[in-house]
């Protein structure tokens, strides 16, 4: 009998102030190939029912893959014990109002669903995409890499919330590796599993993905033959691809109000950024203007409620500068209070949500990239993240990519292997000088922002344009 | 009304252990000519309470397991996995529709030159039970002890099990039941004392001894933070620090498939560099802390040295690469990262490490380390928690966080100086996706004119 989430909420027996069912399905399909052979392919499932409960101002919560309604009751008797005896030591007493009613549905975009290309054609793109990263005999390794993932939500609760959410995701990563001697360079398609969409099959089209291939392995030979990255204070140019991780570190994770309250102290970290900033902190230049957006139409992480049902809208976090508004959910935002967004999201049913990233985005600016160029006597333009380091208040980084050219007097000049740049965080916003147009803007994501205690890993979009930043310390690889 | 289900650890693991063999009996009964296939199991069933200001931030319990087949035939392999329910009725009508889809996928797949199939490398069953809180009793143990204190962290419990079985006639099944405190008590400086309590047995008296331990520890954080220049300082990272140094060769550094294929920080070692003779690491399951047998079903050594003496003796390989580079594996799991790393002691004692180090730099632990420059074994990081500058072996004050930037070839080589004569182990606290098992056995280090940079 197939199991029904409506039916088991209302046979639960349970003296609770507020009970909640989420049910997560996800099928994921991944193909890997490696110099055109397979490597690794296969499908998982994974399905199951996270019970919240709330008693006497507390949440507890129990998870279970067993779908009946006995399991169910299990699970409902352990989350409200969970409740009870923890209640006492609870950091806050909340109300049913952190888990307000919602009712409604979403779905992926898609042009073509994702079923539509088999696994032996979806095999055969990898090999091509392998034996055109190949571009010549200094390529000494080429991968190819798709996952794609269909996931269903369903939330109910006894308030009356009934959300059923379903989902699209299609991750692709095309890498080359190129050595001569004992230099070794790798380039990837924008950095790696940076291609990371809401979208069906159309994301597999040959032409697209086999010209990008051979960007990639053009690249990375030219990487071989580059000098590396100079030392120098001096303009950073940095692409959408780089500018995602830029966002994402110093300026999403400083932002989230679990953070700010402490809850990430032991594992990932603090924030420099107090609740008393919020209104005030100049973030930025007057140029720097995020919006936290579920609803951009593709991008990775969008989604029409979160996981307490608070449904989802855009909100400047960041406008001219200055910080408005925290990446926290109701119940962040009533033990803060400050405002917030609807951002109380959970890996899967076996976990509980807690305040994440979505999607992330910086605004386009009105400057197009030849003329953010034209304008810099000296600098350095860097593309596609391929180090990440960052303190735990999130100030201090250092981050470096993949691939780098020089600025000489408003044109882009010779390739650079090794690029890096560090920073502290508000120094660094303050110095942005340039934000290029929609033209230059671009869409990327990341299945893997890892954070929690139990850890879990969520799917964040980051969508940005070119940015200009000015006095950088920039510098290459090991001597 | 409901009838409910709530079944104690216990319960849990002998029903699992017993539909697992079912599972697998059915699964390898439906086999047709030609045919391989092994089946991995990983479940638990955990509680977890998430701590802050020495209140409960969230809490909860989750029951989770899943099986991984992978199928062989005509030169072909795929894998799937799905739940693991326990429920023998509902697992055998999920288990074979997935045997029966990725027999529809392999024929579209490409051969694959480099497949190993199954064999019976021997059977084994380790089944280590613990004496844990029960989850309603948890707050009550650990609450009343850190009242006064900012005390902020996870506790995790309750049963774990890996188990393989495979069409060669191998069969392993590894459970344990086990709880990790990790915590942190913070200081007003927001410098903090960073602790790991973990076992089999919960030990009262020896969580509030460790607690007032800790208390004590703070007090040296309430002096005021000292800005530290960047530059290069004599510096002494203890164990836990040690841990996320030595943790970076399992990514991009001991596995043989990345030496082979230009990935690896370490190549330089086969191209005759040495890293400093003070130096040994290997791989030691002796410990039983994890399961010996890897996905593929393969028994790893007792024990696998990496390092002796600063020189690069072994690389971590399993079937795969050995049979793609004519290698012999030492069953390493699938990533060749290393599963339960022990580094060798030096001759530094405890009571001589602040003499020893003079001035310089006390690291307890590390953060965010990365690659900065793989191939050249470059790692960046930062400073965290309770860290101190030192001058003629007195802890002056704790310091503001400092980022750093050094080769391994440098700090791990003419750099490293000495390392500490006692070893804690440092346990794996990870959660993601699930409880991770095992931990790491290591010195402290005391390493010459390290590089900070911000």
């Amino acid at each position: 009998m197939k199991f029904d989430l409506h039916q088991a909420l209302n046979t639960l027996d349970i003296n609770a102030d507020w009970v909640g069912l989420r049910q997560v399905n996800e099928k994921t399909t991944t193909h890997a190939v490696r110099d055109g052979r397979p490597q690794s392919n296969g499908r998982d499932f994974t399905q199951g029912v996270m019970v919240e409960v709330l008693a006497e101002g507390q949440f507890g919560y129990a998870a279970t893959n067993r779908l009946d309604p006995a399991s169910l009751q299990g699970a409902a008797e352990q989350a409200y014990q969970q409740a009870i005896a923890t209640s006492k030591w609870a950091v806050h007493s909340f109300t049913p109002e952190v888990r307000p009613k919602a009712v409604g549905q979403y779905q992926s975009p898609f042009q073509q669903p994702l079923d539509l290309i088999s696994v032996a054609d979806q095999l055969d793109l990898l090999v091509k995409v392998c034996d055109t990263l190949h571009v010549s005999d200094q390529i000494v390794k080429t991968s190819a890499f798709t996952q794609t993932l269909e996931t269903e939500q369903i939330f109910v609760s006894s308030n009356g919330t009934d959300t059923h959410q379903t989902f699209g995701f299609v991750i692709t990563n095309y890498e080359a590796t190129a050595q001569d001697g004992s230099i070794i360079q790798k380039r990837t398609d924008n950095g790696p599993l940076a291609r990371c969409y809401q979208a069906g099959s159309e994301v597999f089209d040959p032409d697209q993905v086999l010209a990008r291939a051979q960007q990639v392995g053009e690249q990375a030979i030219a990487l071989l033959a580059a000098e590396d990255c100079p030392t120098a204070t001096t303009t950073l140019v940095l692409a959408p691809d780089q500018m995602m991780l830029q966002i994402h570190e110093s300026v999403g994770h400083p932002l989230e109000l679990d953070r700010i309250l402490g809850d990430e102290r032991n594992y990932a970290g603090s924030s420099f950024v107090k609740l008393s900033d919020f209104g005030h902190l100049v973030y930025g230049s007057p140029l720097m203007n995020i919006t936290f957006d579920p609803t951009v139409p593709g991008e990775f992480a969008g989604y029409a409620f979160d996981d307490a049902g608070m449904p989802a809208q855009r909100e400047y976090l960041i406008k001219e500068g200055l910080l408005l508004r925290g990446l926290g959910s109701l119940e962040s935002q009533v033990r803060a209070q400050v405002p917030g967004v609807a951002n109380f999201r959970a890996r899967s049913w076996n976990r509980a949500p807690i305040d994440r990233m979505a999607n992330l985005n910086l605004e386009p600016g009105q400057s197009s990239f030849e003329e953010m160029i034209s304008t810099i006597e000296s600098g350095v333009y860097m593309e596609a993240n391929r180090s990440w380091s960052i303190d735990d208040y999130r100030n201090k980084f250092q981050f470096g990519c993949e691939y780098a050219r020089l600025i000489e007097k408003g044109k882009l000049t010779k390739v650079l292997r090794n690029p890096n740049y560090r920073g502290i965080t508000n120094q660094f916003w303050g110095n942005l000088a340039q934000v290029g147009d929609a033209s230059t803007f671009a869409m990327y994501g990341t299945p893997y922002c890892g954070k929690g205690e139990p850890n879990q890993c969520i799917r964040v979009g980051h969508a940005s344009p070119t940015c200009v930043f000015k006095e950088i310390e920039v510098f290459g690889g090991a001597a | 009304m409901s009838t409910s289900v709530v079944v104690s650890p216990t319960e849990t693991l002998a029903a699992w252990e017993s539909t697992f063999n079912q599972l697998a009996d059915l699964l390898l009964d439906n086999l047709q000519a030609g045919e391989h296939l092994s089946i991995e199991l990983a479940g638990e069933q955990s509680h977890f309470m998430r701590l802050n200001a020495g209140k409960v931030r969230q809490s909860g319990l989750v029951t989770d397991a899943s099986i991984n087949i992978r199928l062989i035939a005509n030169q072909r392999t795929a894998y799937a996995g799905f739940p693991f329910t326990g429920d023998l009725a509902v697992d055998s009508t999920v288990a074979l529709e997935q045997l029966q889809q990725l027999r529809q996928d392999l024929p579209q797949l490409p051969e694959d030159p480099y497949i190993v199939l199954p064999e019976n490398y021997g059977s084994s069953r380790e089944a280590y039970s613990g004496q844990l809180l029960a989850p309603d009793q948890v707050s009550a143990a650990l609450l009343p002890a850190v009242q006064g204190v900012d005390f902020t962290g996870i506790y995790a419990s309750g049963p774990i099990v890996r188990a393989n079985r495979n069409s060669a006639g191998q069969q392993h099944w590894f459970a344990t039941e086990t709880f990790v405190l990790d915590y942190s008590l913070i200081a007003p400086s927001e410098k903090a004392v960073k602790a790991t309590l973990a076992g089999q047995a919960w030990d009262q008296t020896a969580y509030t001894d460790q607690i007032q331990q800790s208390i004590t520890q703070l007090e040296v954080l309430d002096r005021p933070v000292q800005v530290i220049e960047p530059g290069q300082y004599r510096t002494y990272f203890a164990p836990a620090a040690t841990a996320e140094l030595i943790g970076m060769l399992s990514w991009g550094g001991v596995s043989e498939a990345s030496m082979q294929q230009g990935g690896s920080a370490l190549a330089k070692l086969r191209e005759g560099k040495s890293l400093s003779p003070h130096l040994s690491l290997k791989e030691n399951f002796s410990l039983g802390l994890v399961p010996r047998f890897n996905s593929l079903g393969e028994v790893a050594p007792e024990e696998v040295p990496l390092l002796v003496e600063g020189q690069l003796v072994n690389t971590l390989v399993n079937a795969r690469t050995a049979k793609e580079y004519q290698v012999t594996s030492n069953a390493a799991s699938a990533h060749e990262g290393m599963r339960s790393p022990e580094v060798s002691p030096g001759t530094l004692s405890t009571a001589d490490i602040l003499a020893q180090l003079g001035t310089g730099l006390y690291l307890s632990n590390l953060h965010y380390l990365n690659w900065s420059d793989r191939t050249g074994g470059r790692i960046t990081g930062m400073t965290r928690y309770a860290c101190f500058w030192v001058e003629q072996g007195e802890i002056i004050a704790p310091i503001k966080d400092l980022r750093f930037d050094d080769s391994l070839y440098e700090f791990l080589g003419t750099k490293l100086e000495n390392l500490t004569d006692t070893q804690e182990f440092i346990p794996c606290v990870d959660t993601y996706g699930a409880r991770s098992l095992g931990g790491s056995l290591m010195p402290g280090l005391l390493v010459n004119d390290f590089t900070f940079t911000l």
